[in-house]
């Protein structure tokens, strides 16, 4: 760690992980509820812990978005960051905001828009929040060095933060409400958090690899281009059945189609730095995580996406158990996966210690990646089961969804590895304090890096 | 990468390009706006009763199990055209009167079925509701659908 104020990130990501534990066992309950349907369901509705785990998820990851750019921001502009106090202050804001909304749902107090329950009090403080970081980041860019990678992360960060103003947008025109609400929805995720994502990747192969700044910003620069080519007029893939004009059918199919490119370039990406590298970072867990952040992503985000996109699929398959199974994997890979790489390269610094207990954070990687791959497999399957019956055939929904049940327990399952996992992840960097246990061997020597 | 594509070219392509789709994005917002109001969901007036239903169905997170023209969570069957399933997308008094009698006999309490919640909803919210949901199913969706089933 170069710079002393890049230390607001450890607060930052030990928050993220905090609420990344809410999600998963939010999840793990909600998944049990679909194997056990009476559970809990007169104390804590399946609608209210659907909340919980959709919102957690969202806020953890901007947490662990805004930690990244306090990481990286002083590391490439070469200064400190703007004000220390105001990263802190921004951060108490963020997390008084998310418990307060906890606390509202559990009481039944929500707004209505799915990942907008948020109440209005919350989302201003949202809003307060994103401004400060703005102000905080932009200044501390503006002062420093500009590298195509703050280019690119403060753009998707400004971006993002100003997308946040549709989530006070609420038409009396369902119709219109949904197109306004995907601006928030589908212009974060397959947009601006892309923008993110791909900063923050080559950021950690620029450290982990060693390949020249130059070729990793050309990279950076095609992958983003991609991102919002494709990504902008690909919001139609969203716009088919919800009242809006026929021809978002041809829009959204072509241009989404596109939208496999970014992940694909991302994926490419990171295997070619890494094969071109001279660098042999002792953090190998790190290096997996971007690796398979890429991989899945481009699974995830860009197959799975792909397999309902086109308007003549997703005619049938909109709103089933497919839509399920691409939101749990692409999720995954893009942006939880991508977040644990920067908090496993990140956190050794932070702490002041070397990159301990990678086998640990290892194993974590492959049991949420297998567990959230097993997950993506039966809920496809489910999904397509479900497309059939009652969209050819037309069998009435719950009469579908009991020839279900037997998915839904695998399912169960796999999300019991996710959620033993992730607790792994944790505890492999906030607890433990030993060295790994598996010495590497002669052929694969630790250099400093 | 090819030598001709150099950081700045890259660079200039990507916001050029960007600022592009945006500006055409931004003008079929405006014209699929307009077509909103005025073709897809102009069957039925935007009524007091609509508006009440649609604060109703936000106010309990409806969303959070079903799904309204596909979106939402899957958890609970598809509303955008309960009507149409119901048989009552015609008959206002009908559609009131099946909803009611249906929101009011959750939850059902039976052993292994998916329990829907029992909601404190008065009389005029419940009209509204109805009012809202055959409001959405008359919204021309592009024949979505493919089944009553939804």
């Amino acid at each position: 760690m170069k710079y002393q104020s890049q230390k607001v990130a450890l607060a930052y990501f030990v928050c993220a992980m905090g609420l990344f534990g809410i999600q998963v066992l939010g999840g793990l309950l909600a998944g049990w509820i679909y194997v056990s349907p009476n559970f809990l369901s007169e104390l804590l509705p399946f609608n209210i812990i659907r909340m919980i785990h959709t919102n957690a998820l969202i806020v953890w990851l901007l947490l662990g978005f805004f930690g990244a750019a306090y990481f990286l921001v002083p590391e490439e502009s070469e200064r400190e960051l703007y004000s220390v106090k105001l990263a802190y202050l921004q951060l108490i804001l963020l997390v008084v905001g998310t418990l307060g909304a906890v606390g509202s749902y559990l009481v039944g107090i929500h707004g209505g828009r799915e990942f907008l329950e948020q109440p209005l009090w919350v989302k201003f403080g949202i809003l307060v929040a994103a401004l400060i970081f703005l102000f905080n980041i932009s200044m501390t860019v503006l002062a420093g060095k500009k590298t195509a990678i703050t280019n690119v992360l403060l753009m998707g960060l400004w971006l993002l933060s100003l997308l946040w103003v549709f989530a006070f947008i609420n038409p009396e025109n369902l119709s219109l409400d949904k197109m306004y609400w995907w601006f928030v929805v589908h212009l974060w995720v397959e947009a601006t958090w892309e923008l993110v994502m791909a900063a923050i990747l080559a950021f950690l192969l620029l450290k982990l690899t060693g390949v020249d700044r130059e070729v990793v910003e050309k990279w950076l620069y095609v992958i983003v281009a991609t991102a919002l080519f494709s990504g902008i007029l690909g919001t139609g893939h969203h716009f088919y059945w919800i009242g809006l004009p026929g021809y978002w059918q041809w829009l959204g199919s072509i241009f989404s189609t596109f939208e496999v490119v970014p992940f694909f370039l991302m994926m490419s990406f990171a295997f070619v730095m890494v094969w071109k590298g001279r660098k042999n970072h002792p953090n190998k867990a790190a290096l997996l995580w971007s690796l398979g952040s890429s991989t899945v992503a481009f699974f995830g985000a860009g197959v799975w996406g792909f397999l309902h996109t086109l308007h003549g699929v997703n005619f049938y398959s909109h709103g089933t158990q497919i839509t399920a199974a691409h939101g749990h994997l692409s999720f995954y890979g893009a942006y939880v996966a991508l977040n644990l790489a920067i908090f496993t390269y990140a956190m050794p610094m932070l702490r002041g210690r070397a990159p301990y207990n990678q086998v640990l954070n290892m194993v974590s990687f492959w049991l949420m990646t297998g567990g959230m791959a097993f997950m993506t497999f039966v809920l496809t399957f489910a999904g397509t089961i479900q497309t059939h019956m009652q969209r050819v055939v037309g069998d009435y929904y719950m009469e579908v969804q009991d020839g279900l049940s037997l998915f839904y327990m695998m399912r169960f399952g796999a999300g019991a590895a996710v959620v033993i996992g992730a607790l792994l992840f944790i505890y492999s960097l906030l607890v433990v304090r030993k060295r790994e246990v598996i010495t590497p061997g002669a052929a694969n020597p630790v250099i400093g890096g | 990468m090819a030598e001709f594509l150099t950081k700045s070219r890259a660079r200039n392509v990507f916001y050029g390009g960007s600022i592009f789709f945006v500006v055409v994005f931004i003008a079929l917002t405006v014209q699929s706006h307009r077509y909103v109001v005025t073709t897809s969901t102009a069957g039925m007036p935007l009524s007091e009763e609509v508006v009440l239903g649609k604060r109703v169905w936000e106010r309990h997170s409806c969303i959070n199990c079903h799904t309204l023209h596909g979106e939402g969570a899957y958890f609970a069957p598809e509303l955008g055209n309960v009507m149409t399933r119901w048989g009552v997308q015609d008959d206002s008094e009908g559609a009131y009167e099946i909803l009611d009698g249906w929101m009011s006999a959750q939850p059902s309490g039976i052993e292994g079925r998916r329990q829907m919640p029992h909601f404190e909803i008065t009389e005029e919210e419940m009209r509204g509701l109805a009012e809202f949901l055959r409001w959405a199913d008359q919204t021309d969706t592009q024949g979505w659908p493919p089944k009553d089933a939804g």
